[in-house]
Order: C-alpha cells, then structure tokens, then sequence
C-alpha cells in the first residue's frame, strides 16, 4: 500500500515511504518532524498548516504528499531559526505579533509569499494575503503592522 | 495570612525564587502560559525586583509536585496572584542576598546595593555575586508580606523593552506545543464520539478491530478510541469505526429557540448586593416611574474556538500516569484524574505543555482525562490523543446563552434614579474543582459515556462576588437605587463552561448598550451622560483617555440625523460608539470607542477602534496592549458573527465555515491608549476590553443607523430584523 516519495523539502531531498493518500502536512510533522506546520482543522480552512510550495503559500493538511513530488516545498523551519530567524520572522518579533502563536508559522509562511512576489504590498494585498489564516488570539493589528513595516522597509 | 491565595498556599521564597549558584533565577509560577504571555510578565517582575538581567531569569513548567498550586489560570487574576507573590518573594531574596553580603563583607547592610545580579559596597566598590552568596546555603526563608518593593523596579517599565519569552520559537516554529510531542513508541489516539450529547453505542460489529490494520480499539461502554503507531492510520482507523458504529438516542436536543428555553425553563433567583448574590428572596420590582425605559438583550452560546483543537500527550507505567497537558489547571486536573482513574494523587503527574489559546474552559481537561483513559488501556506506551475540528467544535464546553432584561427609571432631566439588571443564563462553571460537588468525573465527557457512567453534576448557583451569571451585571454608575438579580437557569440544551469574561462579556454589552439608550432619550452625547453618571475617578480617566485619543469632539446630539458621520476625521455615514466597563468591578478599567460603518447591505464594517485602560502598575506594556487589541477582536467577532447552531440531532456548527470567526479583512485599526499607576497593585487585564468592545460597536451602529440591535450576533439579518421591530 505504501509508496516511495522523493520531496523536495527546505533544500533537502527526502525519501519517504507513505500511504499514497497521506496528507503532506502529516508526512512534514510526523516523518520529517517539522512541526512548525501546525495542524489545525484537518479541513484546509484554518491556513495553520501552510507552506510554500514554488514559492506558491499552500494548505497541506487535505492534499495528499504525492501530489508534491517535484515540487519545491519551504516550512517555516525553512524560513530561519530562533538563532537566526528569517525577515518576516524578525519583523513579527520586533511588532511582538504572535499571542498564542499556534496560527504564527502559517502567518510567516503567507507573508514570506507575499513579499517574495510584491516587496510594496498595498493594504488591500496584504489583508488579502492574510485571509485565509485563522487567528483567535486576536493577534492581528500586530501581525498587520509588521508586514507594513516590511513592506515600508523594502529598498525600492 | 495573605490576601493572596498563592502565597498563602505557598508562604516561602523557596516555593517560588531558586537563585542558583551561577547567578540564573529559576521561578516558578503555577499560572501556565496560554499567549496571554503571563510568564514574561512574571520573570519582568522576579528580574526588576531582584535586581538581575531578564535574560538571567529561567521560568519553569508548571509542573504538580514542583509548582505552587495556584488553582486555574482563569479570572484575570494571575499578576495579582502569581506577579504579587513572585514580587513579594523577590524583594524578601533579595533583601536576604543584601544581608549576606553585608555579613560576609563585614559592612554594614545599608552600604550595600544591588546592580544586575551583583551586591556592591558603596564605600570599597567590592562586589558579591547572587551566585556566590547562595553556594554555601541556598535562599529559605518566609516571604516578607510586608517586604517594600524595590523603588527603582517601578520605573522599570519605561525601559528597555524586552523581548517576549518563547516568541522567537513561535515565529521559527522551533517550539513544541503538546501536539508536537512524540517520544519514542508514541501511538495517535482519537475518539469516536457519538452523534450529540444523549446519544449511546448500540452496536458495533464483533470484528471491527481485525479491519483496522493493526490500530487498537479501545471501547468502554459508549467511549469508543482507536490508537495506532502512525497518525494516518489513527484517522483511518477512526473513519472506520464511526462508519461502523450504531447509535441511539432516547431524546434528541431540545431545539426550541434559545429565548423560550431561558425563559421558561426551571429557575433559582438571587438579588445580587455589592456584587453577591444573596440567598434572599428576590424583591419585587417598583412599580413604574412615570418615564420608565425597559430593553432586553441576548447573547447565544459561543465558542472557544481555540485554532488547535485539544491535545493531550498521556503515559501509563508501572501504576504511574504522567500526562502533557495545555489545561489552565495543573493540580485541579490532577485531583479529577486521580479520583476517576482511581489512583492516588502521588501516582499521577500533570505536566503544562503549550497549546493553543484556550480563552477558558475548552476541550483541554477533556482530552487530557481521555488520554490518560486510552493510556491506561494500553500501558507503556505515550498516547498522544488529538481532538478533530469537529470534536472542539462541537463538543467543547460553551459560554452560554444569556438574556438580559434592564430597566430605569428616569427623572425629568433624563437622569437615572432607579436602575435594574436582571440576567437570566446557565451556570459559566463547570471545570473540575477539588471540593466541588459531586464526583469530579462528571465534569468531563468521557465518564458519562463509559459503560459505568457518571453523570453532569446537578447546577449549583455560583455565589461568590462577580461570579459567572452576575459578573459585571452591577454597574460602574452612581445611580441613586439599582436592583441586580440573578437567575440561573436549569435544563439548558448545549454543554456550558467558562469562556472568557463569563457573563461579563453580554452584561456589560447590554448595559453599556441600555445607558446609551437612555442618552440617546435624554438628548444627551454619550460619553458626557456617562460622566454625569460616573463618580470613580479612575474609570472616568479611561473613558476620558478614549474620548480624547478617538477625538470624541462634542456634537449636538439631539435632532442630529443618525449616520451623519463620526467627527472629528471620521467617514461620513459612519457612527461612533463608546462604552466603558471595570472587569469583575475589581480588575482593569477599560474604555472602549469605536467608528462603524453599516452598508447597503446590512453588514457593519469597523474602521477603527481606540482601547484606554487602567491595569495599575504596568509591567510589560507590549504584552498589556497585546491582551487588549486580542481581547478587541475577539470579542468583535462574538459581536459581529458568532452564535453556535444545533437542533435535534445535534451541534451543527462543526467546522470554521458553519461557524465563521473574524478574519483579516474585517479587523480595524486599534490604537491602545495605556494609563499607567506606578506603585498601584497589578490589575489584571486579559478580559477587560471584551464587554466594552462588544456594547461600543452596537453604540456605534445606532449611531450610523439608529437601529438598536440587541440580539447579539449583530448579523445583516438581525440588524434588519432590529430595524422592523424599531
């Protein structure tokens, strides 16, 4: 029943054995143990599973990991590290934008996204980027002024 | 004795300050952290007082047998227990350090002052480390009750800001929350639970587990877990078992509306005086005053809706149980455990582990006593137990449904002389409780579907000042006469428990809605019908704190046509609203204003909001402003869009579609206005913007509008429903 993947993950070529219809996200937690991509609804309604997948934010809690093969898959372990984290990451240290923080690795995932595509974000796109990520603690004026911040940052 | 319950249950230094031979502070805290980041304020705290770098200071886990037995991390009271107790301890260890250097130097005390984690003499510049005046004997001694804080730590929170403790582990994903946790050996476990509440197993064929490919089935009574070495296999396993089990149900949920049920189900009453229900009949309302204003306002049960549904890591060995927990309560879970499980206290050990912000009473207790159930039936093993999205959705413990009837009697200038409150709702209580009545098993899910079933326990009115029902129901106004009942009502459909504020949430929304009401009769601007009202100086300082950083410019209130604009930089066809509220008339002052904009369409936008607050002394601004704006949107979004669905057949709001929360695109500018007290007691502050947030932005749509919504969630569909009935 199980099937051999070769996943293209934070730089690294990983060779996993897997149920063909395993979710990416439970391969990335629980054989690769990057636990940074959070599990949340199971549903792909929360946005707290999201990685980057060519560059593209994506929910990997439904999809199953077969479906990625190929592909260039970034968490947010790949992203920085507590020693050295990443821009975004700094940017929502320094705005103390997380609460609860379970929400956080897919905030930072969406916003690396974001700005990888556009460094001057409007409002409009920023919120837009957001939008798919749940946050009960109510983090979001916080998260919302580091990412202006970034984009106010960004050399022109 | 203590006013302080923590250190009164833990009276000594030692119980709270380790200062260890290489100069770090360990502290301990049995407050648990849920992103409300009281560990950072606790260390801020244990750093200013002792004297020592923050980066010095080592919070432990809360751990039972390790941590003081502080009871729940509930009620906004953890700065004023734990903070209190861990300040009050640091100043006596530090004084202690002072006193040894003295001694070991020859000088005398009064010569000596601390800087940083050193002790140094005035006179000679010779210095001492802590470290090095704890080598020979560590720091026991009682705590000073009457121990001076150190001056210099007021002034502390001016400079310079620090850096939230587990933060740079949040936004790495480096920090392991109890989902994360796999030991070596780990099984996933999930439950299969029935359709609704009254629902039992009545069938489940014989050879179910030979089809489940190696996962194990744990079944007891109705209580049906399936456990297996890889996650995957786990959720297949329980797909399958729910496929192939058989329910039935004597009665369904009663699915009358909300609003017949409190009204006409079985009641207990108390007048409530200086904030307690009294057990007294309650006195008949006066007869009317010739200009009487009555409204009534609702609240529907709403939800936790914590982001990670609950976890709980669990491990069975040799007659012991450990289990990983993000309960509130360490020692409150570990007594209900070791009295379900039958084991003695010294047996079981629970274990603070990060979860998800709970924002009370959610489905943490639940999942951790469910978990250590299938570790106990699989021993050896670490069970790693996960709720689903459906699981927290619906079968967490919800904040009930409320009604609020008010009433004043008003004089000739539009002025209150008699004001009534009467609030009808379930209890907000129901987590486990050493010395709570009955058995603690049937506080939790699981005992009352296991074969040898334990039942919910009876209601019991909750007495105590500011409890669940009454909270906030007594108002901040000097009114002449005021009449407070309480009515806990009995029989309700959809498991309760606390949510955030309790009844302070819909009380203060419905107060602080009604006294607009009676401004808006009065002819009177809102916020000067509130000052005439107010007396307490500090809950006037934050309501004026908001006025002015909003720009609440006076206007001619009477005949303005409603939806003439905000003022003062506002956008035209927006409306403005301010309500103001002390939590549990004991805690943080809060103000809250808010500009809202209502379309065509019926939906309200919010464009901005200011929060003014008052928490005493403030120890970690970032983390006060965080609380506030958090509490902001939260309670925004109870506002604007939630209310959970069920009918006979069960809870219907079962993911983040069937019930929506709050997203990105809908949240608004907030400004947080902070009123600092320095050498005023530490007011606790993560509850305290929710009711005003709440009654501001109803304020604000009758100000754009003039519809008086009072029938929370303010939906498109009960705004129009708000306007047919005006």
């Amino acid at each position: 029943m199980t099937k051999s993947l070769t996943l293209d993950v934070n730089g690294a070529s990983c060779l996993v054995r897997v149920d063909p219809d395993m979710p990416l996200a439970l391969v990335l937690r629980n054989r690769l143990g990057l636990t940074g991509v959070k599990d949340g609804c199971g549903l792909g309604q929360c946005g707290a599973c999201a990685v980057l997948v060519d560059g593209e934010p994506t929910l990997t809690c439904v999809r199953p990991a077969a479906d990625f093969e190929g592909r260039r898959i970034e968490t947010v372990e790949g992203l920085g590290t507590p020693e050295k984290p990443g821009p975004v990451q700094r940017a929502l240290i320094e705005a103390r934008a997380a609460q609860c923080g379970y929400c956080t690795p897919g905030i930072v995932v969406a916003v690396t996204g974001l700005l990888r595509k556009d460094p001057h974000p409007g409002e409009s796109a920023i919120r837009a980027a957001l939008e798919p990520h749940l946050c009960r603690c109510g983090a979001h004026p916080s998260v919302l002024r580091a990412v202006r911040a970034l984009a106010r940052a960004a050399p022109r | 004795m203590s006013a302080n319950p923590s250190l009164a249950a833990h009276p000594r230094v030692e119980d709270w300050i380790t200062v260890r031979p290489d100069g770090c502070v360990e502290v301990r805290s049995g407050k648990v952290e849920i992103g409300q980041r009281i560990t950072t304020a606790v260390a801020l705290v244990a750093a200013r007082e002792l004297d020592v770098p923050f980066d010095r200071v080592v919070m432990a886990p809360a751990r039972t047998g390790l941590s003081p037995d502080e009871g729940y991390t509930s009620g906004s009271n953890s700065m004023e227990q734990s903070g209190h107790a861990v300040r009050l301890a640091a100043a006596t260890a530090r004084r202690e350090l002072v006193a040894r250097a003295a001694r070991r130097l020859g000088v005398d005390a009064s010569t000596l002052e601390t800087r940083e984690g050193l002790v140094r003499s005035r006179e000679t510049n010779r210095t001492l480390g802590f470290g090095e005046l704890v080598e020979d004997a560590p720091l026991t001694l009682p705590v000073d009750l009457e121990a001076a804080p150190r001056a210099a730590a007021r002034e502390a929170p001016r400079s310079p800001r620090i850096e939230p403790l587990r933060l740079r582990g949040l936004v790495t994903g480096a920090l392991r929350f109890v989902h994360d946790l796999q030991p070596e050996g780990a099984l996933h476990a999930r439950v299969v639970r029935p359709p609704h509440y009254h629902a039992a197993l009545a069938s489940l064929p014989g050879d179910l587990e030979a089809g489940l490919e190696g996962a194990r089935l744990v079944r007891d009574g109705s209580f049906l877990a399936v456990a297996a070495e890889d996650e995957h296999h786990a959720l297949r396993a329980a797909a399958r078992v729910a496929a192939a089990a058989r329910w039935s149900a004597a009665r369904g949920l009663d699915d009358r509306p909300i609003s017949q049920q409190l009204l006409g189900n079985r009641r207990e009453s108390f007048p409530v005086r200086e904030c307690r229900p009294r057990e007294e009949p309650v006195p008949e309302p006066p007869p009317d005053a010739p200009r009487t204003m009555r409204a009534v306002y609702e609240r529907p049960y709403q939800m936790h809706g914590s982001l990670a549904p609950s976890a709980a890591l669990a491990r069975f060995a040799g007659g012991r149980l450990t289990v990983w927990t993000h309960s509130q309560g360490i020692y409150p879970l570990r007594s209900a455990i070791a009295e379900t499980l039958d084991l003695s206290l010294e047996s079981v050990e629970v274990v603070h582990a990060p979860g998800a912000g709970c924002y009370g009473h959610n489905g943490s207790d639940d999942a951790a006593l469910e978990a250590a159930l299938v570790a106990r039936a699989i021993p050896d093993r670490p069970v790693l137990l996960k709720w689903s999205r459906e699981d927290e959705h619906a079968w967490e413990p919800y904040g009930p449904a409320m009604r609020m009837e008010l009433a004043a009697h008003l004089d000739d200038a539009g002025d209150v002389r008699f004001w009534s409150h009467e609030t009808l709702s379930d209890t907000h209580v129901v987590r486990a409780r050493p010395g709570a009545a009955g058995p603690q098993a049937g506080r939790f899910l699981a005992p009352r579907y296991v074969a040898d079933r334990v039942r919910e326990p009876a209601r019991a009115p909750n007495l105590t000042v500011n409890g669940g029902i009454h909270r906030n129901a007594t108002p901040p106004y000097a009114f002449p006469e005021t009449r407070i009942v309480k009515h806990l009502v009995h029989d309700l459909p959809l498991r309760v428990s606390a949510l955030r504020t309790l009844g302070a949430y819909a009380n203060v929304f419905a107060a602080e809605s009604f006294l607009d009401e009676l401004a808006h009769a009065a002819g009177a601007d809102p916020l000067d019908y509130r000052r005439r009202h107010l007396k307490d100086a500090r809950t006037r300082a934050v309501l004026d704190a908001a006025a002015e950083r909003f720009g609440w410019a006076a206007r001619a209130a009477a005949g303005r046509p409603v939806g003439a604009g905000a003022g003062a930089g506002g956008d035209a066809g927006a409306g403005r609203g301010i309500a103001v509220a002390r939590y549990k008339n004991a805690k943080s002052y809060c103000a809250v204003a808010v500009e809202a904009r209502v379309g065509d369409d019926a939906a309200i936008h919010l464009l901005r909001a200011v929060i003014a607050v008052d928490a005493g002394e403030i120890v970690d601004p970032d983390g006060l402003a965080a609380q506030l704006e958090g509490g902001f949107v939260q309670a925004a979004s109870w506002t604007l869009l939630e209310a959970v669905a069920w009918d006979r057949d069960g809870i219907t709001s079962r993911d983040w579609e069937s019930y929506p929360i709050l997203r990105f695109s809908a949240v608004p500018e907030i400004e947080t206005v902070l009123v600092d007290r320095p050498g005023e007691p530490f007011l606790g502050a993560g509850e305290a913007s929710c009711g005003p947030a709440g009654a501001a932005i109803a304020n604000a749509v009758f100000d754009a509008t003039g519809v008086r919504a009072r029938r929370l969630p303010l939906t498109p569909e009960s705004l129009r429903e708000a306007a047919a009935e005006s």
